[in-house]
């Protein structure tokens, strides 16, 4: 483990990405196998699963570290991490144990086999024997949460300078359904072809938001347009008379959308499908927050199947006939998708995304704006002869949102923000004047610089009117213009509405806060855009 | 009545009708020590340590001043006025305060440990003890000075393996000068900030001794900066100022470093925990010395430590107050220290 957090201590102390680099590939070659497997594991978001839930972990180091659980807690908002927070209080260590961090993932792993009383004395044991960052490393373990600021393209980087494989062929490796219980560095890195896992997806591609204005893309017919679907970009696999569905964040998620089983039958081996999961019904996209009702769901239940119904909204093809088709142009995987839906019969639940005709940007600007009303987030735009490349890429493809809504409210309320964030004040709840009364609607914690945070924090200090344990309520004067996607009646909000996706555009210092936006106006809005 | 109350100007001796370290101007200050949020511009009279004097004249220019020594008693309307050390930085004191058997100590900042440059902390009996709380949650606990150094000198020998300059941070007064003094002088030279040399030249004219350190101008080649260490404000990184040192290492040496957030947010390379205030075990301490029941927290975490304190039973009230502690090392706003800073390092 002393490597391990060499390791993170040397990730976590720049930003800039050839240092990272260099740290892992460093550490690649100084470990063993088994460490490099788990390291490989933790950095892909392959965590070992919780075994002590956090409050007997506060209560444990409390007890260790003679302070009450209050205190802890109250630490725990400032410093905006309980693995950090429980790592700072604990007394010195009194033993120094240099182990594997292998050693350590077994350790933990065990705890699922002992009682409460069996899991405290292994946990407050090696307390004991760590240092700070070990312990914090630790902590992060148990708690299932370790995440560092590695990109698993980063780590694939490095892993390719320290084994000489290729960066490409070893992404493609790295996807997929293994843990490191159940495979080895060998096996999975010097695994020949892809079907050796039939279900291992393809990176994805992914777009920028488009900067410059759509005209200077260059002519409307070296591009294809459609909309930007609101649900969840997914790939569905049909291999070997099995159907597998990814959702981006890399997470198998067949069991939890059954409409997508028939596929296995319906269409041939050896094809991948690059699409939307969108709620549909009756030739209609349904809204984002229909979809939202199964996202976490481990059970579907008829009755969910019945109200969230979802299709697969296709817009790419990246495997045809078990060819691998990526490299052909855009052009010609649509034709290839085409054809896979029209010859097949998928009982509608594959939907050809429709691909917009424009001889002009502006034909196209104009759709752009009823993208609202369709339930879409704006346009999708790609190079009729780009490849399928893997990870965000500028140049081929672009999304061109629709602009968010925007509403000017006051400031009431502010709370201290959590990891990078602890000790400055950056989320914020927001009201509107109904009359002269302020009626709080919204919380936003995103969308200012660095230093807009600092400037507010420390206006914040001198503007407090109460405490409310982290929470404080200030004096109402900062108007800040918010930003956001859609409206929708809530009867769980005070104020009757939910927004989704608010955050700070602006802070408009330049506003006095008699000039905020009404709940009259937030009703307007909902009866425009609310669904 | 008690001997000192607390008012919108400061901590306030209606008997002697003196104030001490008053955020607004009053006739008659006592100040603990020269950082701007406990010496300020406006009062018509000070009364300072000797030792501290020659820094606040320098920040606040020709003020009517008066000095006393450590330990030294000076009586006003009966009220008895000591100066005793707080080991925060050179010349600051712990006020002490009696009157018919009642007393107080102001300690303004301080810390425990003896770092070799100041006057050591020395606890002070008391039965109302004002202290601040900058640290005051279990998750800050400094590690012995010595070991902090060896790490900061590894850095700087890395650094300057690599052909980098390296550039560490700290209030131009207090701070910098504990870096300087624990910098191990055989890697390289070290270079100041203009604020920073500035205040060194105070303290050099009264005495104190610092390492051979040459200030940071436009006549100095850029080439002769790395391999070498800069020493800096908080408030010159980020400014156009760092420009001349290229690809450099910069490392803040802050209590504030403690926390990997605030690490991250301060954008350093290295962060350091290096703190001229207590942390949460020496506070504890601190107050167990004074033999003080009552305990007044000001700047800092007040809420929660004073409800701590009252915890072990010591009866114990939150102050609001405009001190700032180690504040200005982590925030970018602009603190009348940061920005005189500034304009001192523009005129280089």
């Amino acid at each position: 483990m002393k490597n391990f957090a060499e390791l993170f201590k040397r990730l976590d102390r720049t930003t800039k990405i050839n240092t990272k680099v260099a740290a892992l590939a460093d550490y690649f070659i100084q470990v063993d196998d088994e460490d490099k497997l788990w390291t490989m594991a933790l950095l892909s978001h392959r965590r070992p699963r919780r075994t002590v839930n956090s409050k007997l972990l506060r209560a444990w180091a409390g007890e260790l570290s003679g302070i009450d659980v209050w205190i802890l807690e109250e630490s725990y908002h400032v410093v905006g991490d309980l693995a950090e927070t429980i790592a700072l209080v604990l007394p010195p260590p009194e033993q120094d144990y240099d182990h594997t961090l292998t050693y350590w993932i077994q350790y933990i792993e065990q705890f699922a086999g002992y009682d409460e009383e069996g899991k405290k004395e292994a946990v407050q044991e090696a307390w004991r024997g760590l240092g700070t960052t070990e312990r914090y490393l630790f902590n992060k373990l148990i708690t299932g949460n370790f995440r560092v600021g590695v990109s698993q393209k980063l780590m694939t980087r490095a892993l390719a300078s320290a084994t000489g494989i290729e960066e490409t062929n070893l992404a493609h490796r790295l996807m997929g359904n293994w843990t490191p219980n159940d495979t080895t560095f060998e096996e999975l890195i010097h695994s020949e072809s892809a079907t050796d896992d039939i279900s291992r997806p393809y990176p994805f591609y992914l777009a920028y938001q488009l900067e410059q204005p759509a005209g200077e893309l260059g002519s409307p017919d070296e591009w294809q347009a459609e909309h930007k679907w609101d649900g969840i970009r997914g790939q569905v696999i049909v291999r070997e008379d099995e159907v597998f569905v990814w959702s981006r964040g890399e997470e198998l998620v067949t069991d939890k959308y059954p409409e997508y089983h028939l596929l296995a039958s319906a269409i041939p081996n050896g094809t991948v499908i690059d699409g939307e999961i969108l709620p549909y019904r009756d030739g209609q996209p349904l809204g984002f927050n229909v979809l939202q009702t199964r996202i976490g769901r481990k059970t579907v239940s008829k009755k969910l199947l019945k109200d969230a119904p979802v299709v697969l909204m296709c817009y790419d093809i990246l495997e045809y006939e078990g060819r691998d088709v990526r490299k052909l142009p855009m052009s010609g995987r649509r034709e290839l998708l085409e054809r896979v839906i029209e010859e097949n019969d998928t009982q509608e639940v594959l939907q050809l995304s429709p691909v917009f005709h424009f001889t002009h940007w502006d034909e196209l600007a104009a759709e752009r704006e009823t993208a609202r009303e369709k339930y879409s987030e704006g346009i999708m735009l790609k190079r009729r002869d780009s490849e399928y490349k893997q990870g965000r890429k500028k140049g081929d493809w672009w999304k061109w949102k629709v602009d968010p809504l925007t509403i000017d409210a006051v400031m009431m309320y502010a709370q201290r923000g959590h990891g990078r964030r602890a000790n400055l004040y950056t989320d914020f709840t927001f009201g509107v004047w109904d009359g002269d009364v302020l009626v709080p609607f919204t919380k936003a914690y995103s969308g200012l610089t660095d230093k807009e945070f600092n400037q507010i924090t420390s206006w914040v200090r001198r503007n407090t009117v109460e405490k409310f344990g982290p929470v404080r309520s200030v004096k109402p004067q900062q108007v800040f213009e918010i930003g956001f996607e859609g409206i929708r009646k809530s009867t769980r909000h005070k104020s009757g509405v939910a927004l989704r996706f608010p955050r700070m555009l602006r802070w408009r210092q330049d506003k006095p806060m008699d000039e905020a936006n009404t709940k009259a106006d937030l009703e307007a809005m909902l009866e425009v855009y609310g669904s | 009545m008690p001997l000192l109350t607390f008012n919108d100007r400061g901590i306030y001796c209606a008997r002697a009708d003196v104030y001490i370290d008053p955020w607004k101007p009053v006739p008659r200050a006592l100040i603990t020590h020269g950082h701007a949020d406990h010496s300020r511009w406006g009062n018509d009279h000070y009364l300072s340590t000797r030792l501290a004097a020659p820094v606040i004249k320098y920040r606040l220019g020709d003020i009517d001043l008066e000095t006393v020594e450590y330990g030294e008693v000076k009586t006003i309307n009966g009220v008895k006025f000591s100066f005793h050390p707080a080991g925060h930085i050179i010349g600051s004191a712990q006020i002490r305060v009696e009157y018919k058997g009642e007393i107080w100590v102001a300690s303004g900042d301080y810390k425990l440990e003896d770092d070799g440059l100041c006057q050591p902390y020395e606890p002070v009996q008391c039965q109302h003890f004002i202290t601040e709380s900058t640290f005051g949650l279990p998750v800050y606990r400094w590690i012995p000075q010595e070991e902090l150094f060896a790490d900061i000198n590894d850095w700087w020998r890395a650094t300057a393996a690599e052909g980098r300059t390296a550039i560490i941070t700290g209030y131009a007064l207090g701070k910098a000068q504990r870096i300087l003094d624990g910098l191990d002088t055989s890697i390289g030279k070290i270079y100041t900030h203009g604020a920073i040399e500035n205040t060194n030249e105070v303290l050099r004219a009264q005495g104190i001794k610092l390492p051979d350190t040459t200030r940071v101008t436009r006549e100095v080649n850029k080439k002769e900066y790395p391999g070498n260490i800069v020493v800096a404000t908080p408030g010159a990184i980020g400014q156009p100022w760092v420009k001349k040192f290229g690809n450099a290492s910069v490392a803040a040496a802050s209590g504030w470093m403690t926390l990997r957030g605030a690490r991250r947010r301060r954008g350093a390379d290295r962060g350091f925990v290096l703190s001229d205030h207590c942390d949460w075990p020496s506070l504890l301490e601190a107050i167990d010395l004074t033999g003080a029941d009552n305990i007044y927290v000001t700047h800092g975490y007040t809420a929660i430590f004073s409800k701590y304190l009252r915890e072990q039973g010591y009866n114990a009230v939150e102050l609001e107050t405009d001190y700032e502690g180690e504040l200005a090392e982590i925030e970018t706003k602009g603190s009348e220290e940061t920005s005189k800073e500034n304009a001192l390092a523009d005129e280089e």
